[in-house]
């Protein structure tokens, strides 16, 4: 078992270097304690940051989703009015919504992953402080600092890797919201950009497909109007209260 | 014996499973020295449900080191390489 003994052997030798370099044995059952709750808030603040990126990863999914349906009802608006353009430039940018999302998607899942494998790296390694919590005052009130080596070189070697363990899967985690945090950024600006159309952007933000739609609705009824207006009779030109031009076209 | 799988917690294995453990950590070891990421994350699949399948899980509460340690499911060839090359890279 090549790998897995000189993997095994990199966790002991880590765990003995901290013996080593106490003169009673003893002592390092407290310092290691010490930092075994330091690492168990470590994870948990870990857990809550993985957490808090995945959640913004929904909310952009949530944002795209929403994107990519105004689009699509955009383009059927369009090639209602005869403008196939304004349609194809919808479906263009309803398209790039859809691939961001699916990207989005597949980052939310290992995201979670992360979330749900330091949560349980957590919860075992909480049981396993305790367990040498309970063995760290056996062996104070049992042993000598002479009798007490071994004993103390068995727990602190099984809580070393523990720690080690929980170490890698923390660094692993670290880096992928890493990456992940570049994406969203990249996403967020492409969201702000109106690039995607983001009809959740506070204040009612208008794209320019919905304007070019909107200033056709508005043209015709412009037109509307002035047809209205070359068909009235002059005296209109100053009308009586209460009867608004209008009303005589309804 | 006591294994670890990193990522994932410890198992105990009785010492007769050793042989056929062997067998799939010596494919390990030649895709590692052959830079062979496919075969790697292939014996690396098949010696962690090994594991598994012929061990029983070591409960929470108990506290012990580990005879063998083997890289989490997820762990690429590189990341393997550099566990081994350096010591220091082992954090806790």
């Amino acid at each position: 078992m090549s790998i897995a003994r000189r993997l095994a052997l990199l966790f002991r030798v880590k765990a003995n270097k901290a013996l080593d370099r106490a003169e009673d044995p003893r002592e390092v059952l407290d310092y290691s304690y010490e930092r075994q709750l330091e690492m168990l808030t470590r994870v948990r603040r870990g857990v809550a940051d993985v957490a808090t990126s995945r959640r913004r990863l929904e909310l952009q999914q949530t944002q795209l989703r929403q994107a990519a349906d105004r689009l699509q009802t955009q383009a059927q608006q369009a090639v209602g009015v005869g403008r196939d353009d304004l349609a194809r430039e919808a479906l263009t940018r309803r398209s790039a919504a859809l691939s961001e999302l699916a990207a989005i998607t597949a980052q939310r899942d290992t995201l979670q992953a992360e979330e749900d494998k330091l949560t349980l790296a957590g919860q075992r390694l909480q049981a396993k402080i305790e367990a040498f919590r309970t063995r760290k005052e056996t062996i104070k009130a049992t042993y000598t600092a002479a009798e007490a080596q071994t004993r103390v070189g068995e727990a602190v070697s099984g809580i070393s890797e523990e720690m080690g363990d929980v170490g890698l899967a923390m660094q692993r985690a670290e880096d992928k919201t890493a990456q992940m945090q570049a994406r969203a950024q990249a996403i967020d600006g492409l969201l702000a950009s109106g690039a995607l159309d983001d009809a959740t952007a506070p204040g009612g933000h208008r794209d320019d497909i919905q304007a070019a739609l909107d200033a056709m609705a508005g043209d015709s009824d412009i037109e509307r109007e002035l047809a209205a207006l070359k068909a009235a009779p002059a005296v209109t030109a100053s009308p009586t209260a209460g009867t608004p031009p209008a009303a005589k076209e309804a | 014996m006591i294994i670890r799988i990193l990522g994932e917690g410890q198992y105990e294995l009785a010492d007769g499973t050793l042989d056929q453990l062997n067998i799939l950590d010596a494919t390990l070891q030649a895709a590692v020295d052959a830079g062979d990421r496919a075969g790697f994350a292939a014996a690396l699949r098949a010696l962690l449900s090994a594991v598994r399948d012929r061990g029983t899980a070591v409960p929470d509460e108990v506290l012990t080191a580990s005879d063998l340690v083997l890289p989490a499911p997820e762990a690429a060839l590189q990341e393997v390489a550099a566990l081994l090359g350096d010591e220091g890279l082992i954090p806790g």
